[in-house]
C-alpha cells in the first residue's frame, strides 16, 4: 500500500482581495479563506492514487488554528489523516524556514510520494516544493501536469515553457502540482459528517517537529522583508465616452499618433 | 554584521535548451552589469550544458566578463539533480556574493533547490534589483499577495543573496559585437545519486503565435468578451495590426483561451510597445502582468473598472461595436495608403 504526504495552504483568496481606491491599501476584510488551488490539485491526484492503487493519505499543513479548515476540507474529499503544523516558534518563517520546518514534519510520517502546490496564490514563490524535496533528500518534479504510478516510479508529464518533458521519477520523490493535473472532486455530505464528527486533526506544536532551532520561524529565515508598500499605479489616463463610431475613430486616431499604425 | 569579503562578483545562471539561451539569461546579464557597476566587481555567467562552448561569444557581447563554462554530458538537457550539482559546485568554489536567475520553469526548479543545498535565502520572482548604497546589500524587490503589494526583501546574514527575475521585466544591454568574454572551464564531477530522474520523451509545443512575451503589440481579451468566438474580433484586430491576441486569466478559466495566452500574475508577464485591453476589467493579478506595457488603450463598458488606471487610453463603450469598426477603420486606411 502507497503512503501519499500532501501539503496544503490555507491562502485568503487573492481574486477576491481590492484595493481602498482612495489610501491604495489593501482591503482584507471579507476576503474568504480557501485552500490553495495547487495544492488542491495534487491532493485530487493523490485521492485518484488511492482511488486506483489503494493509499493512504495524509495532508501536512503549517498555519495558524484556523487552518484547521482547509485539513477538514481534505479529509472530507477523502484523506484519511490530517496533521497541523501550528507554533508561534514557526511564525514569521520565509520559504527556507518554511520548508525546513514542514521538511521535518514529513520526516515522521511514511511517504512514498509527497505532493505540493506549485505554488500559492499569496506568495507565488514555487519554492517550497523543491526546497522540502532537498531537505528530504528526495528527487523533485515540479510543475507536473499528468501523473502515474507504474511500479516502484512515478511517469510525469512536466510543464516548461515550450515544451513538456516525460519523466520517470522512483519512489519515495516530491511532486508539485498544476491546476491543470485534474478538476478536484467536491466534498461529499458523508465525508463532511466524517471530517468533522470521526476524523482528527492533528496538532503538531514545537516540541513535536524535530528541526533546530536554527532552521525555524522567523530567526531561521535567511530573507527578511525591508519594508512593504501598497504598488503605485500610474495616473489615470485620457478616457471617453462617445457613440461607437466616434470611439473607433478615437482610437484610430490615437493609434496613427503614437505611430502604431 | 557577519564578514563576507571573500564573497564576490555578480553570477547569473544562463538557460540554454538545445543550444538556444532564452533571453531572460541577457537580461539578467544586463541587470547584473549595473549592479556589478554597484559593487566594483564584475559579471559571470555560468553557461551549463553539453557542448555549448560555443554559446561563450554572445554572452561576451551582451555584457558578461567572464564566463564559467561547465559542460557534461549529464547537463545536455535540464534535469534538477545534475544542474543542482553544477550550479551548489560552482557557489562552494567562486563563492558569489549575488547570484541571478531566470523565473523560468526551470529557474524556478533550479534555484530552491540550491538554495535549500547551500544554505542560503531566495527571492522569488523579482521586478526590481538595486544595491543599498549604505550597506552593500542587494534589494531585491517583488509583487507580494497576488500583485497587491510590493515588498522588499535582503538577505543580509547569508551568500549569495539569490533571486528569480521574471522574463521580460529587466532590460538587455545592447549588443557589443566583438566583445569577448574570459572562458573560465570549470570541470566538477556530477555524480549520480537517488535523485536522478530518467527523460521518457520530450514533446513540443508547436504553437509559435502563442509566444506572446515577444509581440510588439498584444491585443487581450477579458470576461467582457463573452463568448469564444467572439475573440474571433480580437484576432481580426491583431491582424490588421501584425499584432497577437493575449487574455486575462477570466477568460482563460472560461475556456475562451488557451492558457499559454495568460496575461498576469500567474500567467506571463508582458511589455509589448501596445496592449489593448478589450473587455477586461483589470485585477490587480492581470495589471501585475502588463502595467510595464509602452502604450495601454482600454475598452470597457464599465467605468469604473480598475483597468482605468493603468490605462493611457481608453473607451467607455460596446466593444462588440467599438473593435469590429476600428479593425475595419484600420483596414481602410491601409488600403487606401
Amino acid at each position: 500500500m502507497l503512503n501519499i504526504v500532501v501539503c496544503v495552504k490555507q491562502v485568503p483568496d487573492t481574486n477576491e482581495v481590492r484595493l481602498d481606491p482612495k489610501t491604495g491599501t489593501l482591503i482584507r476584510e471579507g476576503v474568504p479563506s480557501i485552500m490553495n488551488p495547487d495544492d488542491k490539485a495534487g491532493l485530487e491526484a493523490a485521492l485518484r492514487i488511492k482511488d486506483e492503487l489503494g493509499a493512504v493519505v495524509r495532508v501536512v499543513s503549517m498555519g495558524p488554528a484556523q487552518a484547521d479548515a482547509v485539513l477538514r476540507e481534505a479529509l472530507a474529499m477523502g484523506a484519511d489523516e490530517a496533521y497541523l503544523i501550528s507554533d508561534r516558534a514557526f511564525g514569521g518563517a520565509d520559504t527556507w524556514a518554511t520548508s525546513s520546518t514542514i521538511a521535518a514534519a514529513v520526516s515522521k510520517l511514511p511517504y512514498d510520494i509527497v505532493f505540493t502546490g506549485r505554488q500559492a496564490i499569496d506568495g507565488d514563490t514555487a519554492q517550497v516544493g523543491p526546497q522540502m524535496a532537498e531537505h528530504l533528500g528526495i528527487p523533485n518534479v515540479s510543475y507536473a501536469e499528468e501523473i502515474r504510478v507504474v511500479g516502484d516510479s512515478l511517469i510525469v508529464k512536466r510543464q516548461f515553457e515550450n515544451s513538456y518533458q516525460v519523466v520517470r521519477v522512483k519512489m519515495p520523490c516530491l511532486v508539485t502540482a498544476l491546476t491543470e493535473l485534474n478538476r478536484p472532486r467536491y466534498m461529499t455530505p458523508g465525508g463532511i459528517f466524517e471530517a468533522y464528527r470521526e476524523k482528527q486533526v492533528t496538532v503538531w506544536t514545537r516540541p513535536d517537529v524535530p528541526v533546530d532551532d536554527s532552521n525555524i520561524g522567523l530567526k531561521g529565515s535567511p530573507t527578511r522583508v525591508k519594508e512593504s508598500f501598497p504598488k503605485a499605479l500610474k495616473g489615470k489616463g485620457e478616457v471617453v465616452t462617445m457613440d461607437a463610431e466616434a470611439e473607433a475613430d478615437y482610437l484610430l486616431a490615437k493609434l496613427v499618433e503614437r505611430h502604431v499604425i | 554584521m557577519k564578514e563576507f569579503s571573500e564573497y564576490k562578483g555578480v553570477y547569473v545562471f544562463v538557460q540554454q535548451v538545445e543550444g538556444v539561451i532564452a533571453p531572460v539569461s541577457f537580461e539578467l546579464i544586463g541587470k547584473a552589469k549595473e549592479l556589478a557597476k554597484s559593487l566594483n566587481t564584475s559579471v559571470y555567467a555560468v553557461l551549463c550544458g553539453y557542448n555549448v562552448a560555443q554559446l561563450a561569444d554572445e554572452l561576451g557581447e551582451y555584457g558578461a566578463d567572464t564566463v564559467v563554462l561547465i559542460d557534461d554530458p549529464a547537463l545536455a538537457e535540464y534535469t534538477t539533480e545534475p544542474y543542482a550539482q553544477a550550479i551548489y559546485g560552482a557557489i562552494e568554489y567562486f563563492k558569489p556574493e549575488v547570484f541571478l536567475y531566470g523565473a523560468t520553469t526551470i529557474g524556478r526548479d533550479l534555484a530552491p533547490r540550491v538554495s535549500a543545498r547551500v544554505h542560503t535565502g531566495l527571492t522569488a520572482d523579482c521586478t526590481k534589483l538595486e544595491i543599498d548604497a549604505e550597506t552593500g546589500r542587494l534589494l531585491m524587490t517583488r509583487p507580494a499577495f497576488g500583485g497587491n503589494l510590493m515588498a522588499t526583501i535582503v538577505c543580509p546574514d547569508f551568500r549569495p543573496q539569490m533571486a528569480t527575475v521574471r522574463p521580460g521585466v529587466m532590460q538587455k544591454a545592447e549588443r557589443e559585437e566583438g566583445r569577448r568574454a574570459r572562458v573560465l572551464p570549470f570541470n566538477i564531477k556530477i555524480e549520480k545519486n537517488d535523485c536522478f530522474i530518467e527523460i521518457l520523451d520530450v514533446i513540443k509545443k508547436m504553437n509559435e503565435a502563442a509566444d506572446i512575451s515577444s509581440a510588439d503589440i498584444l491585443v487581450s481579451g477579458g470576461r467582457g468578451m463573452g463568448s469564444k468566438e467572439n475573440f474571433q474580433m480580437l484576432y481580426d484586430l491583431a491582424e490588421v495590426l501584425g499584432g497577437r491576441v493575449a487574455a486575462s486569466r477570466a477568460a482563460v478559466d472560461a475556456g475562451w483561451a488557451d492558457k499559454e495566452l495568460q496575461v498576469g500574475q500567474t500567467g506571463k508577464t508582458v511589455r509589448p510597445k501596445v496592449y489593448i485591453a478589450v473587455g477586461i476589467s483589470g485585477a490587480i493579478q492581470h495589471l501585475a502582468g502588463m502595467e510595464e506595457s509602452d502604450l495601454i488603450i482600454a475598452v470597457n463598458r464599465d467605468e469604473t473598472a480598475p483597468i482605468w488606471s493603468v490605462a493611457d487610453y481608453g473607451v467607455v463603450g460596446d466593444l462588440n461595436k467599438v473593435i469590429p469598426m476600428l479593425t475595419e477603420k484600420i483596414r481602410a486606411m491601409k488600403e487606401n495608403a
